[in-house]
């Protein structure tokens, strides 16, 4: 039963690790739009910025 | 003619060089859409943020302060083929995200509060080796968890609790406070004796659950409120204030200040209240007094929002809400409407009413019967507190809003917005309908009655040059056409018309004078009132489009339907006899009166709600406001004026009237199984009583009983979402 010194801090380190989590994400508003974030998980990546050095020729 | 669009009401700067505005965009409903949108904006030069929210139908756009002109934004979705408008959140909506977000954050933590306890209750539960040291440190650990959570996230309801308190009322909170706190209180009490049972995880758990009914019924407020706020955006009021003595400059209304002169021009609604200074002008006032003639209007004519400008320009200066006038009288009648609206007692605080004196009853004749059976006082105060915990309405908590918020989200898909919670409950016993005729029976815009008897590719042409005209009337001609390519090169007169050249042949739509078909008009038999006139001239021939309000499509079987389901409809308008007598006769009401001024119409409602009637109003005009106020329940059709569509309960989106009956049908759903809920949860208390009271309550019976009944009426809800398609009879 020692391993309870152990693994009850652990586990509610870790419940702990989750709020700050969901805190956080609510903060940066990722509940702001649902619906649009269930698309852009399957939308394509945006096409490269043009600023980059052209691979190739001078 | 385009004055300069000036969107810097609602720029807002950031600091570091950077500005930001939101628009409402129309017509964004897909992830393609996004993306579209998303590139197109980024692809400006210098903006640095332009992003999508796909829930509110909104862009936001950041970009770096210079030569970028906001306008610009509005001008590219435009090119994307989507209308935008910058938008400025109201108070209302404001107040309400907020709300949601504190609220989300609640939930997290007795969610997290909830997960943790549990996982130290279970082992507890089980009791499998385990001795009482360990068991003390399980519920003291569990109290860590509990009591701080249960202090931040009880706060909604301790709050809501004490208001009613406060004014010596019960709701819904009150027992689900003291069920919470006195839980909370005698686990502490009981850890401290080294006691068997701690009810830490069932008053979290509760938390929780409570939590996440209020947390989805306010997101569907929010999204409604998202919604109706879009749509008062992108009707884009706009006001072309003089800067100058003869410069001027299109201004978002919200940035026009009383005192401000501003020109009104043929063809244009008004988006202010003033007085005209100069020009001489018919205008139409039927959003504001349902009569549908246009009177005549000069130098010192009170013009309110929402009059359009038929002929002539019109300068008008802003005047504040003046004493004396329509306005004022309007305003004091809404005023006492609203002080008179007999509070309604919505269904949840009622059944609290009855169930909190019940319940706490119980747990006293608990402790009571306890003591006298010669248990000692420690024994029965803990049985008694066994009682409220088990009773601790987590179902009844529940009852109201889960259905609330299925019964808002089907509403939304047909097309109703719900301005009020408890609209829903009301709606639901109406037994009259009253409505106004002009812009709720008939449609706000005007149609083309004579189609038929003009050549198709006539009609096709002069939709085109109509596309030119800011008159109403040329754009009946244009919609009846489905005109969609201007015609190059059209010049606007001003109050008579407009001509240009197609294929060298001159062409001429406007007045019949303008278009020198006045004798044709003369000689023309349809002489109702309430047609007006537009002539058609291509070279040397001549045509005349009749052009009228019509009624909405769907207004006749809407009316039968109503009937149907034993609902009586009578019509309050003021418009002339002539013009509701015929709206009536043709939709077959025999109860329409006419002339009516609002404080009539106010006075009507009341007639009718002292002969025991539930009556349900709906009206568009400003002349209808107060009586939206003084009807039990209340309705608008998006074209209203605003101050009817925030005073109404609902307000329905779209040309079809159908949604008045879908929202009678829904409601009537809805209000059957909240019912159903309370008597699901009374059953379930029924049932768990009697343990508590033998004392034979564990926290494990305690937290099975509460997920259990909020499953059940959380399922039952679902049922309030239509199976099929709502309402529709062809």
């Amino acid at each position: 039963m020692e391993v309870l010194v152990i693994l009850v801090p652990l586990a509610l380190a870790l419940g702990l690790v989750g709020l700050l989590g969901f805190l956080w994400s609510l903060r940066s508003g990722q509940y702001e739009d649902l619906e649009g974030a269930a698309w852009r998980a399957i939308a394509d990546d945006e096409p490269a910025r043009e600023q980059r050095p052209a691979p190739y020729g001078p | 003619m385009q004055a300069k669009r000036d969107f810097s009401h609602y720029v807002r700067e950031l600091g570091s060089g950077l500005a930001h505005i939101d628009l409402a965009v129309e017509g964004v409903s897909c992830a393609g859409c996004m993306a579209k949108i998303e590139r197109g904006l980024s692809a400006i030069p210098d903006v640095t943020l332009a992003r999508v929210n796909l829930t509110d139908r909104r862009v936001a756009l950041e970009w770096k302060q210079g030569a970028l002109d906001p306008a610009r934004f509005v001008d590219r979705l435009a090119e994307l083929g989507y209308k935008a408008y910058p938008f400025e959140r109201v108070g209302a909506e404001t107040l309400e995200a907020e709300q949601s977000r504190f609220l989300l954050r609640c939930l997290g933590v007795a969610a997290f509060a909830t997960m943790n306890v549990m996982m130290l209750s279970v082992p507890v539960w089980s009791g499998v080796d385990m001795l009482p040291a360990q068991r003390d440190f399980f519920h003291w650990l569990s109290a860590l968890i509990a009591l701080p959570a249960a202090a931040y996230a009880g706060q909604p309801f301790f709050r809501s609790a004490w208001r009613a308190l406060r004014s010596r009322n019960v709701n819904m909170d009150v027992p689900i406070s003291i069920g919470v706190i006195l839980a909370l209180g005698m686990s502490v009490v009981e850890t401290i004796g080294h006691a068997d049972h701690a009810y830490f995880d069932a008053a979290i758990m509760l938390l929780a659950f409570l939590l996440a009914g209020r947390t989805l019924d306010q997101r569907m407020r929010l999204k409604t409120r998202a919604v109706a706020g879009n749509l008062a955006a992108l009707r884009a009021e706009t006001a072309a204030k003089f800067v100058s003595a003869d410069e001027i400059s299109e201004l978002p209304v919200a940035a026009i200040r009383a005192g401000d002169v501003v020109l009104l021009r043929p063809g244009e609604r008004c988006a202010v209240d003033g007085t005209v200074i100069d020009g001489r002008s018919e205008i139409d006032q039927s959003l504001i007094t349902g009569e549908t003639l246009y009177a005549p209007a000069g130098q010192g004519t009170l013009v309110y929002a929402g009059t359009l400008n038929i002929s002539g320009t019109l300068r008008v200066r802003v005047s504040a809400a003046a004493e004396g006038t329509l306005l004022a009288d309007i305003g004091r009648l809404l005023d006492n409407a609203v002080q008179a609206r007999s509070r309604y007692v919505r269904l949840a605080d009622r059944a609290s009413r009855l169930y909190a004196p019940a319940v706490h009853a119980a747990a006293l004749l608990t402790l009571l019967g306890w003591l006298l059976l010669g248990a000692g006082w420690h024994d029965a105060i803990v049985t008694a507190i066994a009682v409220l915990i088990i009773t601790c309405p987590c179902a009844l908590g529940l009852a109201i809003p889960a259905v609330q918020t299925v019964a808002a989200g089907a509403l939304f898909k047909a097309g109703v917005l719900l301005n009020s919670g408890d609209a829903i409950e009301r709606l639901a016993e109406v037994d009259r309908v009253i409505f106004d005729k002009t812009g709720t029976l008939t449609l706000p815009e005007l149609d083309v009655v004579n189609c038929a008897g003009v050549p198709k590719d006539v009609l096709a042409l002069a939709g085109r040059l109509a596309l030119s005209s800011h008159h109403p009337v040329a754009a009946a001609v244009a919609r009846a056409a489905a005109a969609t390519s201007p015609v190059k090169g059209v010049v606007e007169v001003p109050g008579e018309g407009v001509h240009g050249f197609v294929n060298g042949v001159e062409m001429r739509l406007g007045k019949p004078s303008f278009c020198a078909a006045g004798q044709l008009a003369d000689s023309d038999a349809v002489r109702d009132p309430e047609v007006s006139l537009v002539a058609f001239r291509r070279g040397e021939a001549r045509y005349l489009f009749a052009v009228r309000q019509f009624l909405r499509p769907d207004a006749e079987a809407v009316i039968a339907a109503l009937r149907q389901r034993g609902i009586a409809v009578e019509i309050l308008s003021g418009d002339r006899e002539a013009a509701v007598s015929a709206a009536a006769q043709s939709l077959g009401i025999s109860d329409w009166r006419a002339g009516v001024t609002p404080a009539d119409k106010v006075a009507r409602l009341e007639e009718v709600k002292r002969s025991g009637s539930r009556v349900m109003m709906v009206g568009d005009g400003l002349n209808d406001a107060p009586s939206l106020a003084a009807a039990y329940v209340s309705m608008s059709p998006v074209s209203a004026t605003h101050l009817s569509q925030t005073t109404a309960d609902l307000v329905f989106l779209g040309n079809r009237l159908a949604p008045v009956v879908t929202a009678i049908d829904l409601s009537r759903k809805a209000l059957r199984l909240m019912r159903q809920n309370l008597w699901l949860a009374v059953v379930y208390n029924v049932l768990a009583v009697p343990i508590a009271i033998v004392g034979l309550v564990t926290p494990l019976i305690a937290a099975a009983a509460m997920s259990g009944s909020s499953l059940l009426v959380m399922l039952n809800a679902l049922r309030a979402h239509p199976r099929r398609a709502a309402w529709k009879s062809w």
